[in-house]
């Protein structure tokens, strides 16, 4: 939010980014879905992380914009991409079954639209509910919101933190125990093995007589 | 009117300005690390290098500029021809973006904003792109094949990158880029005495992380002994098969820009950015500047000689480097520097 000491022709500036981001974002969203060819809709779907990290910058959550364009951008799309590139989809098929499913993904779409009316209408209305619940926001001017995100996740809620973490971490043990296959009778690498070989372990002179043959 | 040109028009310009300055000075280095590049290789080989174009083949890089400029590009029949030609532009857009927030001396800098250095990681982990939408879009066997490879390797080598880059963030404190130079004023060698000098830089009190820095570095940009996607052994050319003329040249700019910011990020997280390495008055009196060109060139002077004299790795090699030793490695340094910082009462 613009702070108070910022003069009125900048915030006008924001307006217009604010506008200009939000735009493109809600558009390219739109494609996402409407784009006939799956990677144009990845495509789609980074310009509007793109732009949703915009809108954070805007708010002055840097560390959040950022964050986003890291792990959405970086990482999670360049995998969707890479998913969607090797599969061979047919289209035709893939568009068949839209209205089929439209009822359920309308219904989807209201409950998230009713909670997000809820929780910024509550805000709207009271101010307070915010207050009672969340840590109280120090004001950017003093302390960089990096800081203040520290302050949260690895002080008051460090616990909580970590939970998570182990969450994440059996989450991703689990699918590698649900993939792991350890096949016989193919070749492998030891590195260590291969690393601790010396002309005496590898190597054996043997003396062949004429005309023998070992 | 004069409040709406002080506002807007005056700041837009010397932004501006100061952006054209800081892409031509950028373009003109590369061209010349380019020639480096093929000069040091050649050396090493015991061959001359390029040397017809200008005195000892100087002017090579804008011949081979004007070269690709008025070829005729083609683009392949089976080619998307949006994305074919997007990519290259992706990749040198993004290559270049990440400059702005650079410090190349104390304040000069485009854009001098709190999370500086994970505004260069981000865009360098965006730089994939290109690479993977240039593969798909040629609609062809090698493009692709190399564009898979790219984009695992650069996910990969991200994560060690990034825990790198935590080590030295936990010991600075902020995620600016100009304090991170400033840090290192003071270092091992103040707390041993000695004058400010290059042993206080972070290279020293982190030394481990500053070779695997340097790896991942070479990994993230492609360049030998990691150029699996664009292995001329096995695939040719890799995802830039297809290309030729201008698009080709935007590719192989793209590539070398992020190569000379990975260079600029190695001197500012571990060899002191602008700082002179002994502080005398002489090595005072030298600009900043000519401290930080100095530095990024002996890192690129690294570039080129592992480029020179190191074998390609296997794709299973490389992908067992990068996840079963750079990774751990650089999981523990974190912890380690953390408790070492909290025990000594430094952070």
């Amino acid at each position: 939010m613009p702070s108070k000491t910022k003069k009125a022709p900048i915030m006008g500036l924001q307006v217009l980014f604010f506008y200009l981001f939000a735009f493109i974002a809600v558009a390219s969203a739109f494609m996402v879905i409407a784009a006939k060819n799956p990677v144009y809709s990845v495509l789609f779907l980074i310009l509007t992380f793109f732009n949703a990290a915009g809108l954070f910058l805007l708010t002055g959550a840097e560390f959040l914009a950022m964050i986003l364009l890291v792990v959405y951008v970086g990482a999670v799309a360049v995998l969707f991409l890479f998913v969607v590139m090797m599969l061979d989809i047919d289209f035709a098929e893939l568009r068949a079954g839209v209205l089929e499913y439209a009822p359920i993904g309308a219904l989807i779409g209201l409950i998230l639209a009713a909670e997000l009316i809820i929780v910024v209408g509550g805000s709207a209305f009271s101010p307070e509910i915010a207050k009672g619940i969340a840590m109280p926001i120090p004001p950017i001017s003093e302390r960089t919101n990096t800081a203040a995100l520290g302050d949260v996740l690895y002080t008051h809620y460090i616990y909580f933190f970590q939970i998570a973490g182990l969450v994440l971490l059996v989450a991703m043990i689990g699918a590698i125990v649900l993939t792991l296959r350890h096949r016989q009778n193919i070749k492998r690498q030891d590195i260590p093995r291969q690393v601790a070989r010396t002309p005496e372990t590898a190597v054996e002179v043997v003396t062949v007589k004429p005309g023998q043959g070992i | 009117m004069d409040a709406f040109v002080s506002t807007y028009v005056w700041p837009t310009a010397i932004i501006i300005g100061q952006s054209l300055l800081l892409l031509v000075a950028l373009l003109l280095f590369i061209a010349y690390f380019l020639l480096a590049d093929r000069k040091i290789w050649a050396a090493v080989q015991l061959r001359r290098g390029p040397n017809v174009v200008g005195p000892w083949g100087l002017f090579q890089s804008f011949a081979d500029l004007l070269k690709f400029v008025f070829k005729e590009p083609v683009i392949p029949a089976g080619a998307n021809k949006t994305i074919f030609l997007l990519a290259p532009l992706v990749s040198v857009t993004l290559a270049l973006t990440a400059w702005a927030v650079i410090p190349l001396n104390a304040g000069w800098v485009i854009a001098n904003i709190n999370v500086g250095i994970l505004f260069v990681f981000a865009i360098s982990s965006l730089e994939v792109y290109g690479i993977i939408m240039g593969g798909w879009a040629s609609n062809s066997k090698y493009p692709f094949l190399g564009a898979l490879r790219s984009a695992a390797q650069m996910v990969s080598y991200e994560v060690s990158i990034g825990f790198v880059i935590v080590t030295v963030l936990l010991c600075v404190g902020s995620l600016n880029l100009t304090d991170i130079v400033n840090a290192q004023v003071d270092g091992p060698g103040t707390m041993l005495g000695l004058p400010a000098s290059f042993l206080d830089w972070h290279w020293l009190s982190l030394f481990p992380m500053f070779i695997i820095f340097f790896i991942s570095a070479l990994a993230e940009t492609n360049r030998p002994p990691f150029d699996l996607p664009e292995a001329e052994s096995e695939l040719v050319a890799g995802y830039m098969v297809e290309y030729g003329s201008t698009p080709y040249m935007m590719l192989m700019l793209g590539e070398y820009a992020a190569i000379c910011l990975m260079c600029a990020l190695t001197t500012i997280l571990f060899l002191g950015g602008w700082l002179p390495p002994v502080d005398i008055w002489l090595l005072n009196w030298v600009p900043g500047i000519i401290w930080f060109v100095l530095k990024a060139s002996f890192v690129f002077f690294m570039f080129a000689m592992v480029k020179a004299f190191v074998p390609r790795y296997r794709y299973d090699q490389l992908m067992r480097l990068g996840w079963k030793v750079f990774l751990p490695l650089s999981l523990a340094m974190v912890v380690i520097v953390a408790f070492v910082l909290k025990l000594m009462g430094w952070a």
